[in-house]
């Protein structure tokens, strides 16, 4: 649970004692926690671009490399647009909103923040100008649909990309953001459900659709018969680089203070990665003999995903453990399922972001429990991992079914895929006239 | 006339390129192609799609020589290709009817 409301935190987080007088200083603006949200809003916009647009980049073929960090630079603009007219509103306002009432507002924000009313320079969030706080949301809003293209990359038509990433940000995001982080009387924060900063919303809603996406677009053409080889796992190993960084301001950002639990978030999250990434590599190295450079960039970023529902809330020996259960588990579902199953997951969306989702999701619950070295309040480990697992899945559901409406309208309005020649030609060349190697 | 095709390893180029200069061959055309004999390919994995290569980069040089020299040329790309192990290679001779270097009209013998 993020600490952004002073009574959900006091109540959830003991190394954030805030007393009602703390709660009442907290109105006046802290430098120290402006400089950082600013900085870790900068970090989490790097993830996207362009974190996501090499990390995704590297893995297509070379005919399709513009087209992927075309879509991660276009989500970032239109997801911006959108957040300003009527996102940030939808997400956060509390308008209408009782603490333990479910209502309307339980699961969507009202719109009198539209067109971002009433932000000015001086009206604070906490202990942030609120602007800040727009902003910083707003690069969360990016990256999640950006996830997505990894799902239907090298088939998408752009401009169907475009209708579903606006359409998906408004009805499944922004509701389940809302829901979650929405503060008391949001439908799964009331729940008690813990989401430091986006295992549910950010990573199983977009994994999830991910799967959807892959089902309903259909396989790429030759799949899995040719070979689709990555072309540049350099670019891969960059932009995985890229998210392990950024994602310091993802979730010790999450924090939204400069203060210890900032600093822990910062610390349990290096340590699951490592963990993740040596858990993925080790079972590869055990059953195919050799250590392999997508290995470890996948390893890590599937560490990356499970630590962001605990960060505020595990302890080191509790990341240690979620990082290496959540790299041995992606290894076999981003290597094996997707081929058992024969879904074309271009690039692992649902196996390593839904997966690695999940299980950060409900280990959560566990290991913020202090008798398991977590810094919750949570007395009970096996009912807070019942209460994760009612968010998680609620969250499959909600992304599943709304993500498959989408995805349907659109098929059968604008049309899903570029036609055979088109894939067949690269997306670059089909969509943008463009091409990314012009070497000789 | 003989037209000599050969398939080398393509880090063997200037060697061979150096060799066939000393054994009085002026001129080649090299073109970088792909294929197999008996050196087999490997195998390549990204998360769990096993993907054979089964055509390996090699160099095709091509050199058109007069019979007096076919010898000399073909001893010089064999040394100079050989490494001892497989893949090194394979050199095709055949029959050249006629060669006409194009500027001067000049032909066979001429032309070479």
């Amino acid at each position: 649970m993020r600490s952004r409301y002073p009574l959900i935190a006091s109540a959830s987080l003991t190394i954030l004692p805030l007393s009602a007088a703390a709660q009442t200083a907290a109105a006046v603006l802290d430098h120290g926690d402006t400089a950082w949200m600013i900085v870790a809003s900068m970090l989490v916009l790097m993830m996207t671009i362009p974190g996501a647009a090499l990390f995704y980049g590297g893995m297509v073929r070379a005919k399709n490399l513009l087209s992927v960090m075309m879509q991660c630079f276009a989500i970032t603009t239109l997801v911006t647009a959108l957040w300003m007219l009527y996102g940030y509103s939808l997400a956060f306002s509390t308008e209408g909103m009782h603490a333990g009432v479910t209502n309307w507002h339980s699961f969507i924000g009202g719109l009198d923040r539209g067109m971002l009313a009433g932000l000015k320079p001086d009206t604070l969030y906490q202990t942030v100008p609120e602007s800040v706080f727009v902003m910083f949301q707003l690069t969360f809003a990016i990256i999640t649909p950006a996830l997505i293209i990894g799902a239907y990359a090298e088939r998408m038509k752009f401009s169907a990309m475009l209708w579903f990433s606006g359409l998906w940000l408004t009805l499944v995001y922004l509701p389940v953001a809302h829901m979650v982080w929405g503060g008391p009387g949001s439908l799964l924060g009331d729940l008690g459900v813990l989401d430091f900063a986006g295992g549910t919303v950010v990573h199983i809603n977009a994994g999830i659709a991910g799967l959807v996406a892959c089902l309903v677009i259909g396989k790429r053409r030759g799949w899995p018969q040719t070979h689709m080889p990555p072309h540049n796992l350099g670019y891969t190993v960059i932009g995985a680089s890229l998210l392990w960084l950024g994602w310091f301001g993802f979730n010790a950002g999450s924090a939204v203070a400069a203060n210890g639990s900032a600093g822990m978030a910062m610390l349990v999250t290096q340590i699951a990665t490592a963990a993740a990434a040596i858990g993925w590599v080790a079972v590869e190295w055990a059953i195919h003999r050799r250590a392999s450079v997508l290995g470890i960039a996948s390893g890590a970023v599937a560490g990356l995903v499970a630590i962001t529902p605990a960060a505020g809330t595990a302890g080191p020996a509790g990341a240690l453990l979620i990082g290496f259960i959540a790299g041995t588990v992606c290894f076999f579902t981003a290597t094996r399922l997707k081929h058992k199953l024969g879904y074309d997951d271009s690039l692992d969306v649902f196996g390593v972001h839904a997966i690695a989702g999940i299980i950060g999701a409900l280990l959560t619950g566990p290991f913020a429990a202090p008798k398991l070295g977590g810094f919750g309040t949570v007395t009970s480990p096996l009912l807070q991992l019942w209460i994760q697992a009612k968010g998680v899945g609620f969250t499959i559901a909600w992304s599943g079914v709304l993500s498959w409406g989408i995805l349907k309208l659109l098929d059968r309005t604008v049309g899903l895929r570029v036609d055979a020649d088109q894939e067949e030609m690269g997306l670059d060349i089909a969509e943008h006239e463009e091409r990314a190697y012009n070497l000789t | 006339m003989k037209w000599i095709t050969a398939i080398i390893k393509p880090f063997t180029l200037d060697d061979v390129r150096e060799a066939l200069a000393e054994a009085g061959v002026q001129g080649m055309t090299v073109t970088e192609v792909k294929g197999f004999g008996r050196q087999h390919g490997h195998t390549e994995l990204y998360r769990g799609a096993e993907y054979v290569v089964d055509f390996l980069p090699k160099l095709k040089i091509e050199v058109a020589v007069g019979d007096d020299r076919l010898d000399h040329a073909i001893e010089a790309i064999s040394t100079a290709a050989r490494t001892g192990r497989i893949g090194d290679g394979k050199i095709f001779v055949g029959t050249l009817d006629q060669v006409i270097r194009i500027r001067t009209q000049e032909l066979d013998a001429d032309a070479l």
